[in-house]
């Protein structure tokens, strides 16, 4: 058994003294994730508000200036301009200038007042579905809001009412949301980089052909060069979340503890996907090419951004296959459910089997196909 | 270790060795035996499969066909206990430029699982040898290329190894390293080492006590380098090779081709090596020359270089080649 990680203990020490002779990878590796995580902390507001809308009021009597008001006084919608035709309504929303335009009609005051059913025109841009999307709602919202206030006249209560509660994150907080899972895709970055690198720096020096002639065993070389910057990774991690929760003041509802523990299998995960692309890639820009090819899946298909259930039955099935999504369920399991170990363990179960795989995967690529000059 | 060598005197054979990339066969039918002690010179033009042999000896590469025992171990089988007995220099050096020659001996030595006492005492014995002393706490990166290559040489011997495969180990560094290395070379074969190296230089070829030549995938040459000289195709029957030392060397070389009895004449240098008659008068070239008004130094007979050697093994082997195509 020990025959098989042969040279885990000389590759080990060797590469923690590559690490202490380059500080720039280390500081590198720990600061520069922590600057895109202020940065996108800071910058990114998940909530849609202040929508830029144009308004064009062909009535222009008290009932459509209240109109005007209750959809000001909803936060979605910031009014940038009064038009006077419907030539410039459009003008504005082609033009990029408004995403959501309003026209109010002539008639909106009489037929409030005779009962016969007033209509509002709301153009939407459709070219962000996000903004689209809370557009209609609020709008429709307000709408029906302002029919129910006309027909109850502040006397009846309402047949049913949906009483919406939001648990975990209450004021709905960007951070909240967006940082934990922020937590998956630096942690990746950095680690698939640094074992990536690592092994293919040896590539170009001629190091690692020479370590073929030695009788180091591809298991223990590969699990020598991963430990050290596991710890690294690990460091790295408890900077984010001490960052995530004092200077984002992102409360951890669950156990730290369990979060450092669950994390290590996700760190293993992206080190060997690092090691995988150190097989096939033999210069450091090959690496960066091959890396770039896991950070996209990782953002776009781990429910990270797009909720993973609503996504088309064939990319839902390869969600399973990113690990960030079991990571993204664990990072946020923890921090924001509350969530514990037996909510979660299978999903730390798969990373780790997803590693050793990368890993076998691997060190059986490295045996086969020694360097060819 | 698992597998016992068996001592039959011989450091490495190769029996039929065999290696195909695809279509292309690199290297074809080649069968040499190295005897423990030598330092075996393996030449070639670039590209003529040098590596690959190598690649082949030390388990990197498997074989397609053929035998190889390395140290009485069959590579195909156990490549393992081949690579614990062998150690092997590349042409790049292969040192780590960010840790110190302390480190890079230390890892080695590590990797080939030396306990720490036996693995202080090798270190203190190589750095002795390579006199590394004054460097030990030095970046690899900042030292020059003469040692560099005595740091990757000791890194290679760290595990006594009795069989070592340099490949091109002086390669861009300069004379004075190239020579000092030499000498360290027949110290150690002299203590029963056996040295496998690759070369260029021919110079470097006279020094080996055996050398093969190869040539796009087939062994042309193997012996010693006096057994090679006498070879007949080398030095075909009733011919001699001489030296004209002359200050005209190309008005020379342009007359002497033109008379009958010299068969063929190339530059050295300020001097003419020519392949002529058994019965050629030498006095006669002399004066014929001086007729001319070219100015004679001396002419004396000469023993074929290994240049000359492989110069003639080449075409012999190129028109072989030729006459089986058509």
């Amino acid at each position: 058994m020990s025959n098989l990680f042969r040279g885990f203990r000389a590759v080990f020490f060797k590469e923690t003294l590559h690490v202490r002779r380059d500080p720039s990878t280390l500081f590198f590796s720990l600061v520069i994730p922590l600057l895109q995580m202020v940065v996108l902390g800071f910058g990114i507001d998940t909530n849609i508000r202040q929508i830029n809308t144009v308004v064009f009021n062909a009535d222009g009597r008290r009932e459509s200036r209240e109109l005007i008001d209750r959809l000001k006084n909803s936060d979605t919608f910031h009014i940038r301009r009064y038009v006077q035709n419907d030539r410039d309504l459009n003008d504005e929303i082609i033009a990029g200038r408004a995403r959501v335009g309003i026209k109010i009609p002539v008639d909106y005051s009489d037929r409030l007042l005779h009962q016969t059913g007033a209509q509002v025109l709301v153009l939407i841009d459709g070219s962000d579905s996000s903004v689209a999307g809370q557009a209609i709602n609020v709008t429709t919202a307000i709408g029906l809001d302002e029919s129910l206030r006309r027909v109850l006249k502040d006397r009846g209560a309402m047949a049913v009412e949906m009483r919406p509660k939001l648990l975990f994150n209450p004021d709905s907080r960007s951070p909240n949301f967006f940082l934990p899972g922020l937590t998956a895709v630096l942690l990746l970055n950095v680690t698939t980089f640094l074992t990536a690198f690592s092994i293919v720096r040896e590539k170009e020096r001629g190091t690692l052909e020479q370590l073929f002639v030695t009788p180091v065993r591809p298991l223990g070389l590969l699990l020598g060069k991963l430990l050290p910057y596991l710890v690294i990774g690990f460091a790295e991690l408890c900077a984010i979340v001490t960052f995530m929760r004092f200077v984002f003041q992102v409360p951890i509802h669950g156990n730290v503890l369990l979060l450092g523990l669950f994390s290590l299998p996700y760190l293993f995960v992206s080190l060997s996907i690092g090691i995988l692309v150190s097989s096939k890639a033999n210069s450091q820009s090959e690496a960066i090419q091959l890396a770039f090819l896991t950070f996209l899946p990782s953002i776009f298909f781990s429910g990270y951004i797009f909720p993973r259930e609503t996504m088309p039955k064939f990319f839902y099935v390869i969600s399973y296959f990113v690990p960030a999504s079991y990571y993204i369920n664990i990072t946020r399991g923890i921090i924001l459910r509350g969530a514990g170990l037996s909510h979660l363990w299978l999903d730390a179960l798969a990373l780790f089997a997803m590693g050793t795989l990368l890993l076998v995967v691997a060190a059986r690529r490295f045996q086969k196909k020694v360097i060819m000059a | 270790m698992a597998t016992a060598p068996q001592s039959n005197g011989l450091a490495i054979s190769a029996e039929h060795l065999v290696r195909r990339f695809g279509q292309f066969t690199a290297v074809n039918d080649v069968s040499f035996q190295v005897q423990r002690g030598e330092i075996f010179g393996f030449l070639g033009p670039n590209g003529s499969g040098k590596t690959t042999v190598i690649k082949m000896l030390t388990g990197l590469l498997p074989l397609t066909a053929g035998k190889a025992l390395v140290e009485g171990i069959d590579v195909s089988t156990d490549p393992e206990a081949v690579r614990q007995n062998i150690g092997y220099m590349s042409q790049r050096f292969s040192l780590y430029d960010d840790l110190t020659v302390t480190e890079n001996l230390q890892f080695y030595g590590r990797i080939y699982g030396l306990p720490p006492d036996r693995l202080k005492r090798r270190m203190d014995e190589i750095v002795q040898l390579n006199s590394l002393s004054p460097y030990l706490d030095r970046l690899a990166a900042q030292l020059s290329g003469g040692w560099k290559q005595r740091l990757a040489l000791g890194c290679a011997m760290l595990h006594e190894p009795k069989l070592l495969f340099l490949d091109e180990p002086t390669a861009g560094i300069d004379p004075v390293a190239r020579r000092q290395l030499w000498d360290l070379l027949f110290e150690l074969s002299g203590h029963g080492i056996t040295f496998f190296v690759t070369t260029h230089y021919m110079d470097e070829a006279e020094r080996c006590s055996h050398v093969a030549y190869i040539y796009y995938g087939r062994l042309i040459a193997d012996g010693t380098p006096n057994s090679l000289r006498e070879l007949p195709d080398v030095q075909p029957h009733g011919t001699k090779r001489v030296e004209v030392t002359t200050p005209e060397v190309t008005r020379a070389l342009r007359f002497a081709r033109q008379l009958p009895g010299i068969r063929s004449a190339t530059i050295f240098g300020q001097s003419i090596h020519a392949l002529v008659e058994e019965h050629f008068d030498l006095n006669d070239l002399r004066e014929q020359l001086l007729k001319n008004g070219i100015t004679v130094g001396e002419i004396r007979p000469l023993a074929p270089s290994l240049e000359d050697v492989f110069v003639e093994l080449t075409y012999k082997h190129q028109a072989e080649t030729e006459a089986a195509r058509v």
